[in-house]
Protein backbone atom coordinates (compact mmCIF):
# COMPACT_ATOMS: atom_id res chain seq x y z
CA UNK A 1 0.00 0.00 0.00
CA UNK A 2 1.14 3.15 -0.67
CA UNK A 3 2.43 4.81 2.43
CA UNK A 4 0.43 7.86 2.02
CA UNK A 5 -2.59 5.87 2.34
CA UNK A 6 -1.59 4.13 5.24
CA UNK A 7 -0.84 6.78 7.04
CA UNK A 8 -4.50 8.64 5.96
CA UNK A 9 -6.08 5.23 7.59
CA UNK A 10 -4.06 5.15 10.36
CA UNK A 11 -5.07 8.96 10.98
CA UNK A 12 -8.85 8.05 10.21
CA UNK A 13 -8.59 5.06 12.87
CA UNK A 14 -6.69 7.52 15.65
CA UNK A 15 -9.83 9.59 14.96
CA UNK A 16 -12.50 7.38 15.65
CA UNK A 17 -10.80 6.11 18.25
CA UNK A 18 -11.05 9.34 20.18
CA UNK A 19 -14.63 10.18 18.64
CA UNK A 20 -15.73 6.72 20.53
CA UNK A 21 -13.61 7.90 23.72
CA UNK A 22 -15.25 11.29 23.35
CA UNK A 23 -18.82 9.89 22.73
CA UNK A 24 -18.35 8.18 25.99
CA UNK A 25 -17.40 10.95 27.84
CA UNK A 26 -20.51 13.01 26.86
CA UNK A 27 -22.83 9.52 27.64
CA UNK A 28 -21.12 9.45 30.96
CA UNK A 29 -21.48 13.16 32.43
CA UNK A 30 -25.44 12.11 32.50
CA UNK A 31 -24.08 9.43 34.68
CA UNK A 32 -22.30 11.76 37.11
CA UNK A 33 -26.07 13.03 38.13
CA UNK A 34 -27.05 12.76 42.07
CA UNK A 35 -30.28 11.21 41.32
CA UNK A 36 -31.72 10.16 37.42
CA UNK A 37 -32.86 12.49 33.98
CA UNK A 38 -36.22 11.90 35.20
CA UNK A 39 -35.99 13.09 38.26
CA UNK A 40 -34.06 16.31 37.49
CA UNK A 41 -35.92 17.05 34.83
CA UNK A 42 -39.64 16.63 36.44
CA UNK A 43 -38.99 18.16 39.06
CA UNK A 44 -39.25 17.60 43.12
CA UNK A 45 -43.14 17.81 42.74
CA UNK A 46 -43.45 14.64 40.14
CA UNK A 47 -45.48 12.01 41.22
CA UNK A 48 -43.32 8.84 41.86
CA UNK A 49 -45.59 7.10 39.07
CA UNK A 50 -44.56 10.02 36.43
CA UNK A 51 -41.26 9.96 37.33
CA UNK A 52 -41.38 6.04 36.46
CA UNK A 53 -43.63 6.26 33.34
CA UNK A 54 -41.03 9.01 32.57
CA UNK A 55 -37.74 6.75 32.85
CA UNK A 56 -39.66 3.75 30.73
CA UNK A 57 -40.45 6.18 27.92
CA UNK A 58 -36.45 7.45 27.57
CA UNK A 59 -35.20 3.77 28.31
CA UNK A 60 -33.93 5.41 32.04
CA UNK A 61 -34.78 1.79 33.56
CA UNK A 62 -31.95 -0.32 31.36
CA UNK A 63 -28.67 -0.64 32.27
CA UNK A 64 -25.97 1.84 31.37
CA UNK A 65 -24.11 0.25 29.18
CA UNK A 66 -27.33 -1.06 27.42
CA UNK A 67 -28.26 2.84 26.90
CA UNK A 68 -25.08 3.85 25.71
CA UNK A 69 -24.96 1.23 22.66
CA UNK A 70 -28.55 1.50 21.76
CA UNK A 71 -28.04 5.83 22.04
CA UNK A 72 -24.69 5.19 20.08
CA UNK A 73 -26.27 2.80 17.48
CA UNK A 74 -29.07 5.38 16.79
CA UNK A 75 -26.43 7.85 16.37
CA UNK A 76 -24.59 6.29 13.70
CA UNK A 77 -27.64 5.45 12.14
CA UNK A 78 -28.74 9.26 12.22
CA UNK A 79 -31.63 8.97 14.93
CA UNK A 80 -30.61 11.39 17.79
CA UNK A 81 -33.55 10.69 19.53
CA UNK A 82 -36.36 12.97 21.06
CA UNK A 83 -35.85 16.03 22.24
CA UNK A 84 -36.92 16.42 25.77
CA UNK A 85 -38.15 20.48 25.64
CA UNK A 86 -40.86 20.14 22.82
CA UNK A 87 -41.11 16.26 22.31
CA UNK A 88 -39.73 16.67 18.35
CA UNK A 89 -37.20 14.60 16.78
CA UNK A 90 -33.41 16.27 17.26
CA UNK A 91 -32.41 15.19 13.49
CA UNK A 92 -35.07 17.94 12.05
CA UNK A 93 -33.73 20.81 14.49
CA UNK A 94 -29.77 20.14 14.02
CA UNK A 95 -30.66 19.67 10.01
CA UNK A 96 -30.94 22.94 8.50
CA UNK A 97 -29.21 24.85 11.43
CA UNK A 98 -25.95 22.66 11.14
CA UNK A 99 -26.27 24.07 7.66
CA UNK A 100 -26.26 27.49 8.38
CA UNK A 101 -23.65 27.42 11.29
CA UNK A 102 -21.06 25.69 8.67
CA UNK A 103 -22.20 27.92 6.14
CA UNK A 104 -21.29 31.27 8.29
CA UNK A 105 -18.06 29.40 9.72
CA UNK A 106 -17.11 28.85 5.72
CA UNK A 107 -17.32 32.30 5.09
CA UNK A 108 -15.08 33.82 7.87
CA UNK A 109 -12.76 31.29 7.06
CA UNK A 110 -12.47 32.37 2.96
CA UNK A 111 -11.90 35.94 4.28
CA UNK A 112 -9.82 35.18 7.34
CA UNK A 113 -7.09 32.62 5.86
CA UNK A 114 -5.63 34.55 2.87
CA UNK A 115 -5.72 37.36 5.24
CA UNK A 116 -4.14 36.10 8.19
CA UNK A 117 -1.43 34.58 6.16
CA UNK A 118 -0.54 37.75 4.07
CA UNK A 119 -0.24 40.00 7.03
CA UNK A 120 1.78 36.67 9.07
CA UNK A 121 4.19 37.18 6.18
CA UNK A 122 4.64 40.35 6.01
CA UNK A 123 5.10 40.89 9.65
CA UNK A 124 7.66 38.63 9.20
CA UNK A 125 9.60 39.87 6.53
CA UNK A 126 9.49 43.42 8.12
CA UNK A 127 10.12 42.04 11.47
CA UNK A 128 11.08 44.75 14.28
CA UNK A 129 9.58 47.17 11.99
CA UNK A 130 6.71 50.22 12.61
CA UNK A 131 4.50 47.77 10.80
CA UNK A 132 5.08 44.36 12.59
CA UNK A 133 4.85 46.44 15.86
CA UNK A 134 1.42 47.94 15.25
CA UNK A 135 0.32 44.71 13.89
CA UNK A 136 1.37 43.10 17.52
CA UNK A 137 -0.09 45.22 19.44
CA UNK A 138 -3.74 45.94 17.34
CA UNK A 139 -4.21 41.66 17.20
CA UNK A 140 -3.15 41.36 20.85
CA UNK A 141 -5.51 43.94 21.63
CA UNK A 142 -8.19 42.04 19.52
CA UNK A 143 -7.42 38.52 20.65
CA UNK A 144 -7.91 39.73 24.27
CA UNK A 145 -11.70 40.86 23.24
CA UNK A 146 -14.81 39.28 24.13
CA UNK A 147 -16.13 38.45 21.61
CA UNK A 148 -19.17 39.69 21.94
CA UNK A 149 -17.40 42.75 22.41
CA UNK A 150 -16.53 43.24 18.93
CA UNK A 151 -20.06 41.86 17.24
CA UNK A 152 -21.46 44.64 19.44
CA UNK A 153 -19.35 47.52 18.56
CA UNK A 154 -19.25 46.52 14.84
CA UNK A 155 -23.52 46.42 15.00
CA UNK A 156 -23.71 49.85 16.59
CA UNK A 157 -21.24 51.47 14.17
CA UNK A 158 -22.61 49.39 10.47
CA UNK A 159 -25.72 49.21 11.25
CA UNK A 160 -27.45 51.06 14.16
CA UNK A 161 -25.96 54.37 13.17
CA UNK A 162 -25.04 53.92 9.65
CA UNK A 163 -27.95 51.51 8.79
CA UNK A 164 -25.51 49.93 6.18
CA UNK A 165 -26.00 45.99 7.48
CA UNK A 166 -28.83 44.46 8.76
CA UNK A 167 -28.75 44.05 12.87
CA UNK A 168 -30.28 40.30 12.97
CA UNK A 169 -28.87 37.99 10.63
CA UNK A 170 -31.58 36.18 10.05
CA UNK A 171 -32.64 35.21 6.21
CA UNK A 172 -35.96 33.28 4.94
CA UNK A 173 -35.68 29.44 3.85
CA UNK A 174 -35.22 30.63 -0.29
CA UNK A 175 -32.95 33.67 -0.08
CA UNK A 176 -30.99 33.90 -2.57
CA UNK A 177 -26.72 33.14 -2.34
CA UNK A 178 -26.07 37.51 -2.49
CA UNK A 179 -28.76 38.24 0.30
CA UNK A 180 -27.32 35.51 2.50
CA UNK A 181 -23.87 37.26 2.11
CA UNK A 182 -25.07 40.66 2.82
CA UNK A 183 -27.49 39.23 5.74
CA UNK A 184 -24.60 37.45 7.42
CA UNK A 185 -21.81 39.72 6.65
CA UNK A 186 -22.08 41.40 10.55
CA UNK A 187 -21.77 37.91 11.92
CA UNK A 188 -18.79 36.90 9.21
CA UNK A 189 -16.68 39.49 10.16
CA UNK A 190 -16.51 39.44 13.85
CA UNK A 191 -15.46 35.78 13.39
CA UNK A 192 -13.46 37.11 11.07
CA UNK A 193 -11.50 39.70 13.47
CA UNK A 194 -11.27 37.20 16.09
CA UNK A 195 -9.84 34.79 14.30
CA UNK A 196 -7.34 36.37 11.69
CA UNK A 197 -5.25 38.01 14.82
CA UNK A 198 -4.57 34.51 16.26
CA UNK A 199 -3.89 32.61 13.21
CA UNK A 200 -1.46 35.92 12.08
CA UNK A 201 0.38 35.66 15.01
CA UNK A 202 0.87 31.97 15.16
CA UNK A 203 1.78 32.24 10.73
CA UNK A 204 4.66 34.94 11.99
CA UNK A 205 6.07 33.13 14.80
CA UNK A 206 6.05 29.94 12.62
CA UNK A 207 8.08 31.42 10.29
CA UNK A 208 10.19 33.49 12.39
CA UNK A 209 11.12 30.38 13.88
CA UNK A 210 12.08 29.24 10.35
CA UNK A 211 13.85 32.15 10.06
CA UNK A 212 16.54 31.26 12.50
CA UNK A 213 17.74 27.88 10.60
CA UNK A 214 21.19 27.07 8.91
CA UNK A 215 19.94 27.14 5.56
CA UNK A 216 18.08 30.43 5.44
CA UNK A 217 21.32 32.08 6.61
CA UNK A 218 22.99 30.11 3.28
CA UNK A 219 20.20 31.85 1.26
CA UNK A 220 20.59 34.77 2.57
CA UNK A 221 24.81 34.92 2.65
CA UNK A 222 24.36 34.28 -1.66
CA UNK A 223 22.81 37.30 -1.85
CA UNK A 224 19.03 36.20 -2.48
CA UNK A 225 16.39 39.17 -2.20
CA UNK A 226 14.52 38.87 1.55
CA UNK A 227 11.45 38.21 -0.43
CA UNK A 228 12.98 35.18 -2.54
CA UNK A 229 14.28 34.10 0.88
CA UNK A 230 10.76 34.07 2.45
CA UNK A 231 8.35 33.01 -0.62
CA UNK A 232 10.71 30.46 -1.85
CA UNK A 233 13.24 29.02 1.42
CA UNK A 234 11.24 29.40 3.78
CA UNK A 235 7.50 29.31 3.05
CA UNK A 236 7.63 25.19 1.40
CA UNK A 237 9.03 24.27 5.08
CA UNK A 238 6.31 26.35 6.85
CA UNK A 239 3.19 24.59 5.10
CA UNK A 240 3.19 22.19 7.78
CA UNK A 241 3.18 24.53 10.83
CA UNK A 242 1.04 26.63 9.02
CA UNK A 243 -1.45 24.52 8.14
CA UNK A 244 -2.05 23.41 11.57
CA UNK A 245 -2.34 27.12 12.32
CA UNK A 246 -5.09 27.35 9.91
CA UNK A 247 -6.93 23.73 10.70
CA UNK A 248 -6.54 24.80 15.31
CA UNK A 249 -8.37 28.20 14.19
CA UNK A 250 -11.06 26.62 12.36
CA UNK A 251 -11.91 24.71 14.83
CA UNK A 252 -11.75 27.61 17.06
CA UNK A 253 -14.20 29.45 14.84
CA UNK A 254 -16.57 26.35 15.71
CA UNK A 255 -16.53 27.44 19.15
CA UNK A 256 -16.91 31.08 18.47
CA UNK A 257 -19.46 30.86 16.37
CA UNK A 258 -21.98 29.88 19.60
CA UNK A 259 -21.35 33.62 20.71
CA UNK A 260 -21.26 35.30 17.71
CA UNK A 261 -25.10 33.34 16.64
CA UNK A 262 -26.49 34.59 20.27
CA UNK A 263 -25.83 38.44 19.75
CA UNK A 264 -26.61 38.21 15.59
CA UNK A 265 -29.52 36.26 16.39
CA UNK A 266 -28.43 33.35 13.64
CA UNK A 267 -30.31 30.74 13.47
CA UNK A 268 -27.48 28.27 13.78
CA UNK A 269 -26.27 25.06 15.80
CA UNK A 270 -25.01 27.04 18.58
CA UNK A 271 -27.58 29.24 19.69
CA UNK A 272 -30.05 25.80 19.43
CA UNK A 273 -27.46 24.59 21.87
CA UNK A 274 -27.21 27.44 24.06
CA UNK A 275 -31.20 27.34 23.98
CA UNK A 276 -31.00 23.57 25.19
CA UNK A 277 -28.79 24.20 28.02
CA UNK A 278 -31.34 26.75 29.09
CA UNK A 279 -34.11 24.70 29.14
CA UNK A 280 -31.94 21.83 30.16
CA UNK A 281 -32.63 19.82 27.17
CA UNK A 282 -29.84 17.11 27.94
CA UNK A 283 -30.16 14.99 24.78
CA UNK A 284 -30.13 17.93 22.49
CA UNK A 285 -27.05 19.22 24.29
CA UNK A 286 -25.06 15.75 23.82
CA UNK A 287 -25.97 15.50 20.17
CA UNK A 288 -24.80 18.93 19.61
CA UNK A 289 -21.67 18.44 21.53
CA UNK A 290 -21.06 15.21 19.55
CA UNK A 291 -21.50 16.66 16.21
CA UNK A 292 -19.57 19.67 17.30
CA UNK A 293 -16.52 17.18 18.40
CA UNK A 294 -17.11 15.35 15.40
CA UNK A 295 -16.37 18.15 13.10
CA UNK A 296 -13.43 19.54 15.56
CA UNK A 297 -11.38 15.99 15.15
CA UNK A 298 -12.44 15.93 10.89
CA UNK A 299 -10.65 19.28 11.14
CA UNK A 300 -7.59 18.20 13.34
CA UNK A 301 -7.58 14.79 10.96
CA UNK A 302 -7.17 16.73 7.86
CA UNK A 303 -4.90 19.25 8.69
CA UNK A 304 -2.37 16.32 9.63
CA UNK A 305 -3.14 14.45 6.31
CA UNK A 306 -2.42 17.56 4.48
CA UNK A 307 0.41 18.78 6.51
CA UNK A 308 2.09 15.32 6.10
CA UNK A 309 1.20 15.33 2.40
CA UNK A 310 3.04 18.84 2.23
CA UNK A 311 6.38 17.55 4.29
CA UNK A 312 6.97 13.70 3.57
CA UNK A 313 9.73 14.31 6.32
CA UNK A 314 7.00 14.42 8.96
CA UNK A 315 6.28 10.73 8.14
CA UNK A 316 9.15 9.04 9.65
CA UNK A 317 9.46 11.25 12.84
CA UNK A 318 10.35 9.09 15.51
CA UNK B 1 10.51 40.32 39.11
CA UNK B 2 13.01 43.14 39.95
CA UNK B 3 12.31 46.61 40.47
CA UNK B 4 15.50 47.51 37.93
CA UNK B 5 13.49 45.21 35.38
CA UNK B 6 10.26 47.87 35.49
CA UNK B 7 12.49 50.74 34.64
CA UNK B 8 13.00 49.17 31.11
CA UNK B 9 9.62 47.32 30.45
CA UNK B 10 7.71 49.28 27.46
CA UNK B 11 5.00 51.72 27.28
CA UNK B 12 2.40 48.43 26.55
CA UNK B 13 3.45 47.08 29.96
CA UNK B 14 3.36 49.78 32.21
CA UNK B 15 0.27 50.86 30.76
CA UNK B 16 -0.85 47.08 31.75
CA UNK B 17 0.85 47.51 35.51
CA UNK B 18 -0.90 50.75 35.83
CA UNK B 19 -4.35 49.29 34.25
CA UNK B 20 -4.43 45.85 36.47
CA UNK B 21 -3.33 48.17 40.17
CA UNK B 22 -6.43 50.53 38.98
CA UNK B 23 -8.78 47.35 38.68
CA UNK B 24 -7.87 45.70 42.15
CA UNK B 25 -7.82 49.31 43.92
CA UNK B 26 -11.52 49.22 42.38
CA UNK B 27 -12.26 45.31 43.50
CA UNK B 28 -10.79 45.64 46.75
CA UNK B 29 -12.61 48.75 47.77
CA UNK B 30 -16.47 48.21 45.73
CA UNK B 31 -17.75 49.08 48.64
CA UNK B 32 -16.56 52.19 49.49
CA UNK B 33 -15.93 53.57 45.86
CA UNK B 34 -20.22 52.57 44.78
CA UNK B 35 -22.76 55.09 45.53
CA UNK B 36 -25.37 52.57 45.77
CA UNK B 37 -26.06 48.44 46.35
CA UNK B 38 -25.55 46.59 43.58
CA UNK B 39 -29.03 45.45 44.21
CA UNK B 40 -31.06 48.21 44.94
CA UNK B 41 -33.34 49.27 42.44
CA UNK B 42 -32.85 53.35 42.90
CA UNK B 43 -34.99 54.89 39.49
CA UNK B 44 -36.67 54.14 36.38
CA UNK B 45 -35.97 51.93 33.85
CA UNK B 46 -32.62 52.67 31.18
CA UNK B 47 -32.70 56.52 32.86
CA UNK B 48 -30.18 58.24 30.45
CA UNK B 49 -27.12 59.50 32.02
CA UNK B 50 -27.69 62.61 34.88
CA UNK B 51 -25.67 63.81 37.79
CA UNK B 52 -27.42 61.52 40.16
CA UNK B 53 -27.09 58.26 38.17
CA UNK B 54 -23.21 58.93 36.10
CA UNK B 55 -23.74 56.45 33.88
CA UNK B 56 -27.73 56.48 33.76
CA UNK B 57 -29.82 52.87 34.77
CA UNK B 58 -29.90 49.52 33.78
CA UNK B 59 -33.20 47.56 32.96
CA UNK B 60 -34.55 46.91 35.93
CA UNK B 61 -33.20 50.82 37.32
CA UNK B 62 -30.46 49.99 38.93
CA UNK B 63 -27.64 52.40 39.01
CA UNK B 64 -25.07 51.10 36.06
CA UNK B 65 -21.93 52.92 37.43
CA UNK B 66 -22.72 50.81 40.85
CA UNK B 67 -22.82 47.82 38.94
CA UNK B 68 -20.09 47.95 37.16
CA UNK B 69 -17.76 48.92 40.07
CA UNK B 70 -19.34 46.04 42.31
CA UNK B 71 -19.29 43.77 39.01
CA UNK B 72 -14.98 44.05 39.35
CA UNK B 73 -15.20 42.58 42.84
CA UNK B 74 -17.93 39.73 41.36
CA UNK B 75 -16.64 39.20 37.92
CA UNK B 76 -12.87 39.52 38.42
CA UNK B 77 -12.88 37.40 41.57
CA UNK B 78 -14.61 35.23 40.43
CA UNK B 79 -12.14 34.48 37.56
CA UNK B 80 -9.42 34.52 40.16
CA UNK B 81 -10.80 31.92 42.41
CA UNK B 82 -11.21 29.53 39.82
CA UNK B 83 -7.74 30.58 37.81
CA UNK B 84 -6.17 29.53 41.20
CA UNK B 85 -7.85 26.50 41.64
CA UNK B 86 -6.84 25.56 37.85
CA UNK B 87 -3.53 26.11 38.79
CA UNK B 88 -2.93 24.48 42.11
CA UNK B 89 -4.67 21.09 40.32
CA UNK B 90 -3.75 21.46 37.10
CA UNK B 91 0.24 22.88 38.42
CA UNK B 92 -0.09 20.49 41.21
CA UNK B 93 -0.69 17.06 39.09
CA UNK B 94 1.71 18.41 36.30
CA UNK B 95 4.86 18.30 38.82
CA UNK B 96 3.70 14.77 40.16
CA UNK B 97 3.41 13.47 36.54
CA UNK B 98 6.87 14.68 36.11
CA UNK B 99 8.42 13.82 39.30
CA UNK B 100 6.99 10.18 39.51
CA UNK B 101 7.12 9.08 36.01
CA UNK B 102 6.14 5.57 35.03
CA UNK B 103 2.58 4.41 35.17
CA UNK B 104 1.59 7.38 37.42
CA UNK B 105 2.35 10.10 34.42
CA UNK B 106 0.79 7.96 31.83
CA UNK B 107 -2.51 7.36 33.53
CA UNK B 108 -2.75 11.47 34.38
CA UNK B 109 -1.28 12.46 30.95
CA UNK B 110 -3.98 9.47 28.75
CA UNK B 111 -6.95 11.41 31.15
CA UNK B 112 -6.07 14.76 30.41
CA UNK B 113 -5.46 14.22 26.65
CA UNK B 114 -9.29 12.81 27.04
CA UNK B 115 -10.57 15.81 28.81
CA UNK B 116 -8.31 18.69 26.12
CA UNK B 117 -9.72 16.56 22.64
CA UNK B 118 -13.56 18.34 23.13
CA UNK B 119 -13.49 21.70 23.29
CA UNK B 120 -13.65 23.58 26.44
CA UNK B 121 -16.39 25.96 25.47
CA UNK B 122 -18.57 22.82 24.48
CA UNK B 123 -18.22 20.41 27.29
CA UNK B 124 -18.59 23.90 29.86
CA UNK B 125 -22.31 23.87 27.91
CA UNK B 126 -23.00 20.15 28.70
CA UNK B 127 -21.89 19.82 32.01
CA UNK B 128 -23.83 22.74 33.05
CA UNK B 129 -27.14 21.87 31.25
CA UNK B 130 -26.42 18.44 33.52
CA UNK B 131 -25.85 20.22 36.49
CA UNK B 132 -28.05 23.36 36.20
CA UNK B 133 -26.65 27.00 36.62
CA UNK B 134 -24.56 28.32 39.99
CA UNK B 135 -21.57 29.93 40.87
CA UNK B 136 -19.94 27.05 42.85
CA UNK B 137 -20.98 24.47 39.62
CA UNK B 138 -19.41 26.99 37.30
CA UNK B 139 -15.69 27.44 39.43
CA UNK B 140 -15.70 24.05 39.60
CA UNK B 141 -16.26 22.83 35.46
CA UNK B 142 -13.74 25.97 34.23
CA UNK B 143 -11.40 24.79 36.96
CA UNK B 144 -11.31 21.66 35.88
CA UNK B 145 -11.76 22.47 31.99
CA UNK B 146 -8.54 24.85 32.24
CA UNK B 147 -6.68 22.54 35.03
CA UNK B 148 -5.98 20.21 31.60
CA UNK B 149 -3.85 23.34 29.85
CA UNK B 150 -1.72 24.00 32.84
CA UNK B 151 -1.14 20.01 33.56
CA UNK B 152 0.38 19.91 30.09
CA UNK B 153 2.49 23.41 30.97
CA UNK B 154 3.85 22.74 34.38
CA UNK B 155 4.66 18.23 33.10
CA UNK B 156 6.70 19.71 30.20
CA UNK B 157 8.73 22.39 32.01
CA UNK B 158 9.16 20.40 34.79
CA UNK B 159 10.31 17.37 32.74
CA UNK B 160 13.57 19.29 31.68
CA UNK B 161 14.58 19.69 34.82
CA UNK B 162 13.73 16.42 36.34
CA UNK B 163 16.92 15.27 33.92
CA UNK B 164 19.06 17.70 35.88
CA UNK B 165 21.74 16.79 37.93
CA UNK B 166 20.80 18.67 41.26
CA UNK B 167 17.52 16.86 41.19
CA UNK B 168 19.05 13.71 41.19
CA UNK B 169 21.86 15.00 43.63
CA UNK B 170 18.62 15.77 46.14
CA UNK B 171 16.63 12.25 45.43
CA UNK B 172 19.78 10.52 46.32
CA UNK B 173 20.84 12.30 49.28
CA UNK B 174 17.07 10.93 50.47
CA UNK B 175 14.60 14.34 50.19
CA UNK B 176 11.25 13.53 50.15
CA UNK B 177 8.89 14.01 46.90
CA UNK B 178 7.13 17.23 48.37
CA UNK B 179 10.88 18.76 49.20
CA UNK B 180 12.25 17.79 46.07
CA UNK B 181 9.01 19.60 43.83
CA UNK B 182 9.07 22.93 46.87
CA UNK B 183 12.56 23.63 46.72
CA UNK B 184 14.45 21.98 43.66
CA UNK B 185 12.31 22.04 40.64
CA UNK B 186 9.57 24.86 41.63
CA UNK B 187 12.11 27.37 41.77
CA UNK B 188 13.25 26.66 38.31
CA UNK B 189 10.15 26.73 35.79
CA UNK B 190 8.31 29.96 38.01
CA UNK B 191 8.92 32.31 35.47
CA UNK B 192 7.26 29.98 32.97
CA UNK B 193 4.69 29.43 35.71
CA UNK B 194 3.69 32.77 36.13
CA UNK B 195 3.04 33.99 32.53
CA UNK B 196 1.18 31.00 32.24
CA UNK B 197 -1.41 31.83 35.21
CA UNK B 198 -1.73 35.48 33.33
CA UNK B 199 -2.76 33.38 30.32
CA UNK B 200 -4.71 31.49 31.79
CA UNK B 201 -6.71 34.00 33.76
CA UNK B 202 -7.85 35.92 30.67
CA UNK B 203 -9.44 32.61 29.11
CA UNK B 204 -11.00 32.24 32.28
CA UNK B 205 -12.03 35.24 32.62
CA UNK B 206 -13.16 35.34 28.92
CA UNK B 207 -14.66 31.83 29.51
CA UNK B 208 -16.80 32.70 32.73
CA UNK B 209 -17.87 36.18 30.97
CA UNK B 210 -19.04 34.43 28.12
CA UNK B 211 -20.93 32.02 29.51
CA UNK B 212 -22.22 35.06 31.94
CA UNK B 213 -23.45 36.63 28.87
CA UNK B 214 -24.93 33.49 27.54
CA UNK B 215 -27.10 33.43 30.59
CA UNK B 216 -25.43 30.15 32.07
CA UNK B 217 -22.66 31.85 34.33
CA UNK B 218 -23.47 34.22 37.35
CA UNK B 219 -26.95 34.17 37.93
CA UNK B 220 -28.64 37.61 39.04
CA UNK B 221 -28.98 39.83 40.97
CA UNK B 222 -25.33 39.33 41.37
CA UNK B 223 -23.77 42.28 39.42
CA UNK B 224 -21.31 41.07 36.71
CA UNK B 225 -20.17 42.07 33.67
CA UNK B 226 -20.82 39.34 31.33
CA UNK B 227 -24.18 39.39 32.51
CA UNK B 228 -24.61 43.05 32.26
CA UNK B 229 -24.05 42.91 28.71
CA UNK B 230 -27.22 40.81 28.22
CA UNK B 231 -29.27 42.78 30.72
CA UNK B 232 -28.46 45.83 28.76
CA UNK B 233 -27.99 44.58 25.14
CA UNK B 234 -31.70 46.14 23.91
CA UNK B 235 -30.42 49.71 24.44
CA UNK B 236 -27.31 49.07 21.30
CA UNK B 237 -30.34 48.88 18.77
CA UNK B 238 -30.79 52.99 20.00
CA UNK B 239 -27.68 53.66 19.32
CA UNK B 240 -26.59 53.88 22.84
CA UNK B 241 -22.94 52.54 23.89
CA UNK B 242 -24.10 51.99 27.35
CA UNK B 243 -24.20 47.75 26.53
CA UNK B 244 -20.47 48.40 25.31
CA UNK B 245 -19.20 49.35 28.66
CA UNK B 246 -19.22 46.45 30.94
CA UNK B 247 -17.77 44.82 27.67
CA UNK B 248 -15.12 47.24 27.77
CA UNK B 249 -14.43 46.49 31.16
CA UNK B 250 -13.46 43.23 30.52
CA UNK B 251 -11.36 43.78 27.40
CA UNK B 252 -9.24 46.53 28.97
CA UNK B 253 -8.22 44.18 31.81
CA UNK B 254 -7.60 41.17 29.39
CA UNK B 255 -5.58 43.79 27.35
CA UNK B 256 -3.78 45.23 30.23
CA UNK B 257 -2.63 41.61 31.13
CA UNK B 258 -1.54 40.27 27.78
CA UNK B 259 0.70 43.10 27.75
CA UNK B 260 2.36 42.47 30.76
CA UNK B 261 2.55 38.43 30.13
CA UNK B 262 3.79 39.60 26.56
CA UNK B 263 6.47 41.34 27.63
CA UNK B 264 7.39 38.87 30.73
CA UNK B 265 7.74 36.20 28.37
CA UNK B 266 9.45 38.13 25.83
CA UNK B 267 12.23 38.44 28.64
CA UNK B 268 12.60 35.56 30.10
CA UNK B 269 12.87 33.80 26.86
CA UNK B 270 15.44 36.20 26.33
CA UNK B 271 13.60 36.84 22.71
CA UNK B 272 14.65 40.04 21.27
CA UNK B 273 13.05 40.39 17.86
Amino acid sequence: MHPLARMILHRLALGLLTLFVISLVIFMAIELLPGDLAEEVLGQSATPETVAAFRRELGLDLPAWQRYLSWLGGMVQGDFGMSLANNRPIVDLLASRLGNTLFLAAYAAVISVPLALCLGLLAALYRGSWFDRLVNVVTLTSISFPEYFVAYILLLFLSVRTGIFPSIADFGNDAGFGTMIYRTFLPAITLVLVVTAHMMRMTRAAIINLLAQPYIEMARLKGASPARVILRHALPNALAPIINVVALNLAYLITGVVIVEVVFVYPGLGQLMVDSVAKRDIPLVQACCLIFAAIYILLNLSADVFAIATNPRLMHRK
Amino acid sequence: MKLRDLKSAPPTAWFGIVVIFAYAVVAIFAGQLAPFSQTTIVGMEFEPRSAEYLLGTDNLGRDLLSRMIWGARNSVGIALATTAIAFSLGAGLGLLAAVLGGWADQLLSRLIDMLIAIPSLLFALLLLSIFGTGITILIIVIAVLEMTRVFRLARAVAMDVVVMDFVEAARLRGEGLVWVIRREILPNIMAPLVAEFGLRFCFVFLAVSALSFLGLGIQPPTADWGSMVRDNAALITFGDITPLLPAAAIALLTVAINFVVDWMLHRTSGLRD
